[in-house]
């Protein structure tokens, strides 16, 4: 007998028993597609989750002020004292001085009352240079950003976050439209791209001012030489070392700091938050992938329960072939193609309604699903092995047994 | 009709188409030990057509398992077409079943799943014959048997008299030197039993080889030698009557 022959003479005996050799395939099918999305969705949010944290600004340096220590010995937080300059950002913005950091952005933060016509809303308003857009990775959806004449006048104008324009004028086509800052009026020069939330913090809500414009006119009585933050942009990813270097030590000089221990600034850096960020998402990985595998083996099980039962029901059917002449080989080699025929096509149907799902799922969740190929792979081959251990071992026995035996079997 | 449906047994001469010798068979069942056969010996020539009789429990379905290569005996020697089959492979003795004997049992035993055509071919599926040659050769064995009509209908619409002719025409397909059937009108009525024994009066007068079990006298009565057994021996062997084959010839 031909393996053509023996091909079909096991495609013949799926078609005879419909009903098992479709349950057996939902069996592998509901395993397979279930590792898929659950692995899928694992690593979906490991993805969203570093996009996240990119978006807040790719190759990004925060340099924030140290603490203070009031005369009664109180010590504030950190950010709570005022010792970064705008000549600290200058200096860091020199190519001789700093040749790994691109672009630096000095900015200052406030929480402000907005109000346009009738409408008002509270949101952080943020007093920065023009290289904030790049450094924050961050695109206009309408308008221009502040310009360096923007700065240079400290120019009454205002760049809308997209959540920010909606709240007050229920709109994004905002441009040209006059608006008040803690009373001082503004024209909305720009409207952001939206660009998402990070955490708990909307990126798009938010009042972009020229950094001069804010400390001469918006938040009152602080040192109008001072910044809260400044964000620094290193030429590239591998360039943020050395450029933490540059700034770390620039700033050390320009502040007459000989030990490092004394900094009066921090610099943190995205790396360690997309660092957290990973591991965070790769437990839910590992716990989504637990549950895969448990779906897995509860699929395998029930596989194996169908393959069982159905090579104890056709023991007389074998008895009958090797009655007839089947030799053992041959009665194994039809249940092996049998069984893997079975896996395989659950295999590939749950592989495709996998695929599909992970499609189809984040459109209705909006929980990015993303395609492992270790998990589609993994997950069939898994299948496959069930169905042929548990198609082909118990068929091996019943194939050893004399012919009579298996004939008499019931 | 082809020459092998209607020629003599390819056996031919004074060797015995199968020849036992003080064959036992013990089955155990937990400590108790049952011996079905207890020394049995029997030769059957070429073209004999062998009645085995007797009561339930006298051992015959177990004579006619190892006669067919089903079961193995527990002592004793057994040669069939001149080989020695007691000491057989697996294989061999799955190339003997194929080859050299033809098997009818009593509930029929076919595929349900399969045509009257595929189940008479899958014999020749395992002697390894080509599909299309199969296909011919199935085809004329059911035609031998008088189901050329019948080709293509499952045995679940057929009667049992047709389903047990399919039987027939599938033990006949690879011309074997012996044809065993057990009881092969247990489970027929009386038209399709006459139908049967018919069946194999032919396969006699054509020279075939055939070994049958039964309990019935008057189907036993039809054969040209009746072997009596009762508790695992042989009681009464018409051995030297004379038979079909010899008639002929």
């Amino acid at each position: 007998m031909t393996w053509f022959d023996t091909l079909r003479t096991a495609l013949e005996a799926m078609r005879t028993h419909r009903m098992r050799s479709a349950l057996t395939v939902l069996g592998i099918l509901i395993g397979i597609a279930a590792v898929i999305l659950t692995v899928g969705l694992g690593i979906g949010a490991q993805q969203q989750v570093t996009a996240q944290v990119e978006a807040l600004g790719t190759n990004l340096l925060i340099i924030s002020p140290g603490s203070t220590t009031s005369t009664t010995g109180l010590r504030g937080g950190f950010g709570s004292a005022s010792t970064l300059t705008q000549a600290d950002a200058a200096a860091l913005a020199s190519p001789v001085v700093a040749p790994d950091i691109a672009a630096v952005a000095p900015s200052t933060s406030s929480s402000q009352s907005l109000v346009a016509g009738s409408s008002n809303w509270t949101t952080s308003v943020v007093g920065t240079t023009p290289s904030w857009m790049s450094v924050r990775a961050r695109t206009m959806s309408a308008g221009t950003f502040l310009t360096a004449a923007n700065q240079a006048a400290a120019a009454s104008v205002v760049v809308l976050g997209a959540t920010t324009a909606q709240e007050l004028f229920g709109s994004t086509d905002v441009v040209g439209q006059t608006m008040t800052i803690a009373g001082t009026p503004f024209t909305v020069q720009g409207v952001l791209a939206p660009s998402g939330s990070t955490g708990s913090t909307n990126n798009d809500d938010t009042a972009v001012i020229p950094l001069s414009t804010a400390q001469q006119r918006v938040s009152g009585g602080s040192s109008r030489t001072t910044v809260q933050t400044i964000y620094v942009q290193a030429t590239s990813q591998t360039a943020l070392p050395a450029a933490y270097q540059e700034a770390n030590s620039e700033l050390l000089a320009l502040h007459g700091i000989t030990s490092a221990a004394n900094a009066d600034f921090t610099i943190t850096n995205q790396a360690s938050l997309v660092t957290t960020a990973a591991s965070v998402s790769k437990t839910l990985t590992v716990l989504l992938a637990g549950v895969a595998a448990i779906s897995l083996l509860v699929g395998g099980i029930g596989v194996m329960n169908i393959m069982l039962v159905s090579v104890t029901e056709r023991i007389r059917e074998i008895g009958l072939r090797k009655a007839l002449g089947a030799r053992p080989a041959l009665i194994r080699r039809q249940f092996l193609i049998e069984a893997s025929l079975l896996g395989l096509t659950g295999g590939l149907i749950g592989a495709a309604v996998g695929i599909l799902g992970a499609k189809v799922l984040p459109g209705l969740i909006s929980n990015p699903v993303a395609l492992s190929m270790p998990a589609i792979f993994g997950s069939i081959t898994v299948a496959l092995a069930i169905g042929l251990v548990f198609g082909v071992y118990p068929a091996s026995r019943a194939a050893q047994l004399a012919p009579i035996d298996a004939l008499r079997s019931e | 009709m082809a020459s092998y449906l209607t020629g003599p047994s390819q056996f031919h001469g004074t060797e015995p188409v199968l020849s036992l010798s003080e064959v036992t068979k013990v089955y155990r069942n937990g400590s108790l030990e049952v011996a079905a056969l207890r020394g049995v010996s029997l030769d059957v020539q070429p073209g004999e057509y062998v009645a085995v009789m007797g009561p339930s429990g006298s051992g015959k379905s177990t004579l006619m398992h190892i006669i067919g290569c089903l079961d193995v005996p527990t002592a004793g020697s057994y040669h069939l077409a001149g080989e020695d089959v007691s000491s057989m492979s697996e294989n061999d003795l799955a190339d003997v079943r194929n080859l050299s004997i033809g098997f009818v049992f009593q509930q029929f035993n076919l595929l349900a799943s399969m045509t009257a055509a595929s189940n008479v071919a899958l014999p020749l599926a395992y002697a390894g014959v080509s599909r299309a040659q199969r296909r011919q050769r199935a085809e004329a064995s059911l035609a031998r048997v008088g189901l050329a009509d019948r080709v293509g209908h499952r045995p679940g619409e057929l009667s049992g008299g047709q389903q047990q002719r399919v039987a027939v025409a599938r033990a006949l397909v690879t011309e074997p030197a012996l044809i065993l059937a057990d009881e092969p009108t247990g489970n027929l009525d009386s038209t399709s039993t006459a139908d049967v024994l018919d069946l194999f009066d032919e396969l006699r007068d054509a020279g075939r080889t055939v070994v049958l079990i039964t309990h019935e006298q008057d189907v036993a009565d039809r054969a040209g030698r009746i072997v009596r057994l009762r508790d695992g021996l042989v009681t009464d062997d018409s051995a030297h009557v004379m038979t079909g084959s010899a008639v002929r010839s």
